[in-house]
């Protein structure tokens, strides 16, 4: 356990890298998914297919392609940057697929009834929208959307193996395979890392399962 | 487009709907153009790069779709594997779940808690670091094997005892009220149902493991994504040879997606109420959990 307590401000710079990716993904695919969300469920037939596309593309192709296709290819197409925004991007790609279909099942989750009765109030459609509907989406939204994220968290681990510097996953393979440290105490040290991020993150949104949870 | 959202359009918005059609779709076409304009301006559509792939005469033809076979075979394999073992590990852990007593089931539920926390790709690398300096020496196959299996049993057991809890209780006590000891009661009556209810679930979960091998580039396992590097390296194509790929990829995966969807509505039917519910809790259990 030595290693670990040796190399403690490596770990945390780690984790604090791998924050970073997590909270860049998370931003994007939350934006870039609910604009996909949105376009599948709307009355324009070419925006749905773009949503539909996108969801089939990329919630069926591994990451790993995505994240070297974005690392591989762009630099081909004359798009330079640096590996952490390839990262970067190709998490956000990916994850706003799952971030979509789970926008989509929310707002489907709730019954046409209720949309009726708002329109029979008289609501016009920003008001049934923002007063009727999107409070039940909401609802039904953060589960899965939670499990998105979460395994977002857990993605953002094949974006530090492909060539992020100093994210958690890549001190590890840094000790382990250059460094030459003995394997089991540095990668166990790596995944506690992610348990920091991920335990509390799931126990987090157990609650606010419970505390937005609504009897159907 | 969505009931829920929207009226029944009449003249008005059907005609606004219309024009909105052209308009994105033209917005469509516009993107796309400038993606293949882009792509062309940077010689990405010359011959020379797509032929390996395309054209039975090329010299490489033969030697890169031999290559990606036998990786596809590899993947395949690696994907089987994983499967098989976490299904049996998993049902195992769901099972020792549920019947553990108090006292130690805690630990059952830490095992799996921990697990479903780690990211995959970390299962993986541990397996094939820290394995071998235990003297454990095995081919590449088992440690991407064995780190698949790690994570995948766990979310396999979460999605047994959403099923099993799924069922009617009616069904667990008409099996006690005619005698049947506990494993049977498990065994003959809960287990076989939950399967049923469970299988769409566990076909998607057999997407995200034929997704989840091609991590096996960490550890140079020579499945099919690693190859592509391998090919690319040689041919210098990475746009093509990755389309390629994904191509591949999305075409076995959105089959299987579809096989799921259509075993759930064909399951759901027969028998209302019980498999609604463990699917929703299925579904929930696996969301996007693979890589």
């Amino acid at each position: 356990m030595d290693v670990i307590i040796d190399n403690l401000p490596l770990y945390a710079d780690g984790l604090l890298t791998t924050l970073q990716i997590c909270a860049y993904g998370f931003v994007g695919s939350l934006v870039l998914g609910t604009i996909l969300g949105a376009f599948r469920v709307s009355p324009v037939a070419p925006l749905r297919w773009v949503g539909t596309s996108w969801v089939n593309v990329f919630r069926n192709c591994p990451l790993t392609i995505v994240l070297f296709f974005c690392a591989f290819g762009l630099p081909e197409v004359g798009i330079n940057g640096q590996y952490f925004w390839f990262g970067v991007t190709g998490l956000v790609l990916y994850t706003s697929a799952f971030v979509c279909e789970a926008v989509r099942s929310g707002i489907n989750s709730v019954s046409a009834g209720q949309a009726e009765a708002a329109r029979a109030v008289g609501l016009n459609f920003g008001q049934s929208l923002s007063y009727v509907i999107m409070p039940q989406a909401v609802r039904s939204v953060v589960p899965p959307l939670g499990s998105v994220i979460i395994a977002m968290i857990k993605n953002s681990a094949i974006v530090g193996a492909f060539g992020v510097g100093g994210d958690l996953f890549a001190v590890g393979q840094q000790l382990s395979s250059a460094q030459g440290k003995a394997a089991l105490p540095v990668l166990t040290g790596v995944a506690l890392g992610y348990l920091v991020i991920t335990i509390p993150g799931g126990l987090l949104l157990g609650w606010l399962e419970r505390k937005v949870a609504i009897a159907r | 487009m969505s009931a829920v959202l929207y009226d029944a359009p009449g003249p008005r918005s059907r005609r606004r709907t219309a024009i909105g059609s052209v308009i994105a779709g033209l917005a469509v076409l516009g993107v796309l153009a400038l993606v293949v304009l882009q792509l062309a301006d940077q010689g990405q559509f010359e011959m020379e790069l797509w032929s390996p792939w395309i054209d039975p005469t090329d010299e490489s033809f033969t030697a890169v779709w031999d290559l990606i076979a036998e990786a596809g075979i590899n993947t395949l394999l690696a994907a089987a594997l994983s499967m098989a073992f976490s299904l049996v590990i998993g049902t195992l852990l769901a099972l020792s779940r549920i019947t553990a007593a108090r006292w130690y089931r805690w630990a059952i539920v830490g095992v799996i808690e921990l697990l479903r926390g780690i990211p995959v790709v970390i299962a993986i690398f541990f397996a094939a670091r820290v394995l071998p300096q235990f003297g454990v020496d095995l081919p590449t196959l088992w440690y991407l094997v064995i780190g698949l299996t790690a994570y995948n049993s766990v979310i396999i057991a979460e999605i047994v005892r959403a099923g099993i809890n799924s069922l009617p209780t009616g069904q667990r006590e008409a099996a006690q009220s005619i005698g049947l000891r506990r494993s049977q009661v498990l065994g003959y009556v809960l287990l076989p149902q939950a399967f049923r209810v469970m299988l769409p679930a566990l076909i998607s979960q057999l997407v995200v493991v034929l997704k989840d091998t091609s991590l096996g580039f960490i550890i140079s396992y020579e499945e099919t994504v690693n190859t592509a590097g391998i090919i690319i390296q040689n041919l210098r194509n990475p746009i093509q040879t990755y389309l390629i790929i994904a191509l591949l990829f999305i075409v076995v995966n959105y089959a299987l997606s579809k096989f799921a969807v259509y075993l759930e509505r064909r399951l759901s039917r027969g028998k209302k109420g019980v498999s609604k519910k463990a699917e929703e809790a299925a579904m929930t259990e696996t969301g996007a959990a693979g890589a």
